[in-house]
């Protein structure tokens, strides 16, 4: 883990950081990675791995639509709003 | 000089046909006010959890059918992360590495009755985005998240098609199969049905593939042939200038008819896909698949097959047929009633793809029910009308309805099978046209028309032409 990785995973991210926390930050994932470095010198020969920590599988619901919700509950939070539309900052690729 | 080979490889999104999203319960109708369709989920509120439509997993099951493919025992959901506006989770709910339908092909038909079998690499299942609206906003964006949560179909092709006319007859194909799946309301101009293509260019018989471009959001059949067709000349004239192609997303112009490039591709985009934590494996019991499989219709290649080799059509007819399967439940219901699948396929093909063409309206709402249409082509068999007067109750039958049985008898159109009465219709139409009569009988043969012509007139239509030459022929030599 470089300040090189961590520039990409915060330009990924859309995060910004201050100075002082670089360096915390460069730790943790370096010890984090560490932690998984050393979970990967294990051997797991012959071992299913694990798709989800709960013994369950996935319920399927119904294709019944529910209509009942109100739009305008949800848009009262939103900082601006037009015809119905959320407004954002404009974004161009 | 050297000869080119395109490679080009589809991924087709398909937008199924269920009535609630893929993981929330707001509906999925299409046209709707902005965000009248987003509920809690769409708009992705904290704390809020995806639970799986059955229905949207049962219609990928039938389309794995279909395609004869394996369908996953298990599968798995995963995040694919990436930032924009219409995304408001910040991660797409993809299937990485283990989709629901697995390797399968699909074979297409060409005009000229060739057959190809494409292979099909995957298809998984996803969560469509929303749609931003760029302009009209002063400098802002509009959300509209009414699509967001839209159960998609992505299907993968193996890239094995090489020629843009290839690409468009696959792309065609696969509108036909899913409509007739009833899958997909296969709606190009809604979006129901879009396209990106990955091409490449290598010397003709080279096994390594050049450097490839997509090509992204082409929705309709012309426009991936042209944009294909374009992007091929494109890549081809680089590389004879002795220029290289350099791998990047381009756009199709349809206004300009050319590809642009929009983002090249030098860091590759990077998803950072994980399973998603809160979506359990999916089981797909044998059960399930089953319970789909009973509800298969017949499909396009047999449908083309049974049409050619069973009721004797010619590839064009079946191909024109199958082309849209309300189109080809409307042949089979009047070829069924009609006994003759030839007449009803020429009837179909002509009368009424002209009225519908004509009207603008599809198969879906045909304004002569298939039975009388049917019922109608029968009359014309059993001789009871003729075909001109047949042609008349048609035009009737679209525009104002009723039966045409009723039509018949109430404005008295039955055929003339009344030799006496026909044979009294000739003998005054000769003794009125001496002059003719003397050139038909000096050998001009063609005259005969003229005669044939008249004799329709004075009977409104109704008399049987092969009748009616015979009389004439025999009355005139007399």
């Amino acid at each position: 883990m470089d300040q090189q990785t961590i520039d990409k995973l915060l330009s990924l991210s859309r995060l910004s950081l201050l100075p002082d926390d670089r360096e915390k930050l460069l730790r943790d994932l370096s010890s984090i990675v560490g932690l998984v470095d050393f979970m990967r010198s294990i051997d797991t020969e012959g071992v299913e791995p694990l798709a989800h920590p709960l013994e369950v599988t996935q319920r399927l619901r119904p294709d019944e639509p529910d209509t009942s919700f109100d739009q305008e509950h949800y848009q009262a939070i939103a900082p601006q709003i037009r015809d119905g539309l959320y407004l954002v900052p404009r974004v161009v690729e | 000089m050297t000869e080119w080979e395109a490679v080009i490889g589809l991924e087709v999104h398909v937008q199924l046909a269920t009535r609630s999203k893929i993981f929330s319960r707001a509906a999925t109708t299409f046209g709707e006010y902005p965000n009248s369709n987003a509920n809690a989920v769409d708009i992705a509120l904290p704390g809020v959890l995806p639970v799986l439509n059955g229905e949207a997993v049962r219609m990928a099951i039938k389309f794995g059918l279909a395609i004869d493919a394996e369908i996953a025992s298990s599968c798995r959901f995963d995040r694919k992360n990436y930032f924009y506006p219409d995304l408001p989770k910040g991660y797409q709910i993809s299937q990485l590495d283990q989709p629901i339908v697995g390797r399968g092909t699909l074979p297409i038909f060409f005009g000229d009755g060739s057959i190809r079998e494409i292979g099909i690499t995957r298809a998984h299942l996803e969560e469509d985005a929303g749609k931003s609206i760029h302009t009209a906003y002063d400098g802002l964006t509009g959300i509209d998240l009414n699509r967001a949560g839209t159960p998609l179909l992505e299907i993968v092709s193996e890239p094995e098609l090489h020629s843009a006319a290839e690409a468009a007859a696959y792309f065609r194909e696969l509108h036909g199969l899913v409509t007739t799946l009833e899958i997909c309301d296969g709606n190009l101009n809604e979006g129901s049905m879009r396209c990106d293509a990955n091409i490449s260019i290598r010397p003709k018989g080279a096994v390594i593939l050049g450097e490839r471009t997509e090509i992204k959001n082409v929705n309709s059949f012309r426009f991936v042939e042209r944009a294909l067709k374009y992007e091929i000349d494109r890549q081809i004239a680089v590389l004879e200038s002795g220029g290289k192609v350099v791998l990047e997303t381009r756009l199709y112009d349809s206004e300009r008819d050319e590809t642009r490039s929009m983002r090249s591709k030098e860091s590759s985009d990077d998803y950072r896909y994980f399973p998603d934590p809160d979506l359990l494996p999916v089981e797909i019991p044998d059960e399930l698949i089953e319970s789909v499989r009973v509800t298969m219709p017949e499909l396009p290649t047999a449908k083309r097959n049974r049409y050619i080799h069973e009721l004797g059509l010619t590839d064009y007819e079946a191909g024109r047929l199958i082309e849209d399967p309300h189109g080809a439940r409307y042949f089979d219901a009047v070829a069924e009633l009609s006994v003759n699948a030839k007449l009803s396929a020429n009837w179909i093909l002509g009368n009424v793809a002209a009225a519908l063409n004509r009207d603008e309206i599809s198969f879906v709402n045909v304004p002569i029910a298939p039975d009388q249409l049917g019922t109608l082509l029968k009359r014309i068999q059993d001789e009871t009308i003729t075909g001109k007067i047949a042609k008349s109750i048609f035009e009737l039958l679209w525009t104002e309805g009723g039966s045409v049985d009723g039509i018949i008898e109430s404005q008295g159109l039955r055929q003339l099978d009344n030799t006496g009465e026909l044979e009294g219709v000739v003998s005054q139409i000769i003794s009125d046209f001496p002059d003719q009569v003397g050139q038909f009988r000096e050998g001009k043969e063609k005259i005969l028309g003229f005669f044939v012509g008249q004799v329709m007139k004075a009977t409104n239509g109704k008399a049987n032409p092969k009748q009616v030459n015979e009389i004439l022929r025999r009355e005139l030599r007399a």
